[in-house]
């Protein structure tokens, strides 16, 4: 047999064939999540003439994009959904409190390593932090998912990123990805299968791996990997989990392998318009700014607001800035509310949120105007994501997010910390 | 054949430009419509015609998996894109909903907007108004009969009926 990589190992498990790179196979689905847009996802089933879904149990469906429903058309959408959660008994469902899909599967040990998951969302690569293999895809597909319970899918390549570190003090893995994807460019990984390997991903927690795989559809990637180690061990056990780890084989052969040394990387911001517009937060240090968001699937975690409530803690946001906080989930939500970090975040001025996507898509819950500008621990900054087309989105960590919102303009968190 | 008049647009055209997420409550894909490219080109949705193309460079169609993209510019009227490069998502949405998507990385710099060029999805070329072909790689078969059935709902229907 020879040597396969990850994504061979798992699409040649799931399609019962021997799937190799560049190859085309049809996989079937372990398992398969959709938010809101389930009903997009239902009407095309039905229109396909689906009746039952190929497996109740592999079905995961939440609402977490416009929670509590912002517009009575968003409303009628959960209401749609909602009945057919209900009259076709799917057991998973989670509704408008649980909290942002790339945090509540994981968290509610739904995902495990070298499972095959399908999302109707792009930032589903998340799930690669605890060795998943999983991927967006799109609404209709998602239909016939339902139905058959299998997709086509072509087998990427594999792209091999060794993070070597440590990284500094001061530097976390939201600001490894964006010098990542500063150096790669927005279609860098495209249709690969990223693995994130080294001494930085090692260091880092399962929340910070989650940024690193979250992101890394921003380049273009498939699926973004970090293979389970003994931290992803503990995380699953303590949701009673048992797992069998799937990597891929020493000598398996990939697209390339590109080494990063992030011994020297500082705080990083992404500048408008685009993911890999990327700079030393040095170079965008000075820029004001007229809100700063602390959340979503890539930074709305507990370690992400204390990280947030650390540089905060006993001073106040800058009267310009509108601070907006929301945790990633209900869970976050209630950790951080007993660990008193939701009060610390609050009296420093912030507005907290209910969990869910909210101002990350300019759904609602704090969009911009023409002419302002944010810096938000998001994933995108693309032009109108947030609101207005004319309006300005900065990415960066949760301590620069903070920093920034302390100074009223773009701040390096390393100074603010002094 | 697809025939039709040419609007170009540069690299990395994310779906947030092709559909801004303020529209996604809606579910109408005429609404949808409306707002096409807005963004990119605040009069796009009106100048844009039944079966116009759209040319553009590098990973078209990035960022969000958002099929009200494709499915937005399909019912604006356009009968294909054209581009250097597709993000994955935007590419199997678009075959998915039945908008012809081309990889074809010469068409950007060769073809300018309100051109017209005809598209030979089997043969796999562009034909130009200079008489010259750019040629691409056809897409799979079985994506084509995806495509010529009208999309995945009707090729999904046939399949659970059995026909």
């Amino acid at each position: 047999m020879a040597a396969k990589t990850f994504a061979e190992k798992v699409l040649s498990r799931a399609s019962g064939k021997e799937a190799s790179a560049g190859s085309v196979v049809t996989a079937r689905i372990d398992l398969a999540m959709s938010h809101e847009n389930s009903a997009l996802v239902l009407k095309s089933f039905q229109e396909m003439g689906g009746k039952d879904i190929w497996d109740r149990r592999k079905v995961i469906m939440l609402f977490d994009h416009r929670v509590p429903a912002n517009t009575v058309k968003a409303a009628e959408g959960h209401k749609m959904v909602r009945e057919f959660v209900r009259s076709s008994g799917i057991p998973n469902f989670y509704d408008f409190r649980a909290g942002v899909c790339h945090q509540v599967l994981p968290e509610k040990g739904h995902v495990l390593p070298g499972m095959l998951i399908v999302g109707t969302d792009s930032h589903t690569t998340t799930y690669g932090a605890l060795g998943a293999f999983s991927t967006g895809i799109g609404a209709t597909e998602m239909a016939s998912v339902w139905a058959t319970g299998e997709l086509w899918l072509k087998v990427p390549e594999t792209l091999r990123l060794v993070l070597s570190g440590p990284l500094p003090q001061g530097t976390t893995a939201k600001d490894a990805i964006l010098r990542v994807i500063g150096d790669l460019g927005a279609d860098g990984a495209d249709y690969m299968c990223v693995e994130f390997v080294g001494q930085v991903v090692d260091s880092l927690s399962i929340a910070g791996r989650m940024v690193l795989s979250n992101m890394s559809v921003e380049m273009g990637a498939k699926a973004g990997i970090c293979f389970p180690d003994s931290k992803t061990e503990e995380f699953l056990v303590a949701r009673g989990k048992t797992f069998r780890a799937v990597t891929s084989d020493p000598g398996a052969k990939v697209r390339e392998v590109m080494e990063f040394d992030m011994s020297r990387l500082g705080p990083q911001v992404a500048k408008p318009h685009s993911v890999d517009n990327v700079v030393a937060v040095e170079e965008a240090a000075g820029i004001p700014i007229d809100q700063a968001f602390i959340g979503s699937c890539t930074n709305g975690r507990l370690e992400d607001l204390v990280e947030a409530e650390r540089v905060l803690r006993g001073k106040e946001a800058s009267p310009q800035v509108r601070l907006i906080v929301a945790p990633a989930s209900r869970d976050v939500y209630i950790e951080a509310s007993e660990k008193g970090t939701l009060a610390s975040l609050a009296r420093s001025g912030a507005v907290i949120l209910n969990p869910g996507c909210g101002p990350c898509l300019g759904a609602h819950e704090g969009l911009l105007a023409p002419g302002e500008r944010c810096i938000s621990t998001t994933n995108r900054n693309f032009k109108g994501r947030m609101g207005s087309p004319a309006a300005e989105v900065y990415l960066a960590s949760p301590a620069t997010v903070a920093a920034s919102a302390l100074r009223g303009e773009i701040a390096d968190p390393r100074e603010v910390d002094r | 054949m697809i025939k039709g008049r040419v609007w170009v647009f540069g690299d990395h055209i994310n779906t947030d430009l092709i559909i801004p997420g303020r529209y996604l409550d809606d579910y109408s894909a005429k609404n949808l419509a409306a707002h096409v490219m807005e963004d990119a080109d605040p009069e796009f949705p009106r100048k844009v015609a039944k079966g116009d193309i759209l040319v553009a460079g590098r990973n078209f169609g990035c960022g969000s998996s958002r099929e009200q993209a494709p499915l937005a510019l399909k019912h604006a009227g356009v009968s294909a894109v054209v581009a250097g490069s597709f993000s994955r998502i935007f590419y199997r949405n678009s075959i998915n909903v039945g908008l012809p998507v081309i990889v074809c990385p010469e068409a950007h710099s060769k073809i300018r907007s309100g051109e017209a060029i005809e598209i030979d999805m089997h043969g796999g070329s562009v034909l130009l108004p200079s008489g010259k072909r750019l040629t691409f790689s056809p897409l799979p078969d079985f994506l084509i009969r995806i495509l010529d059935e009208g999309g995945l709902v009707p090729h999904t229907r046939r399949r659970l009926q059995g026909t």
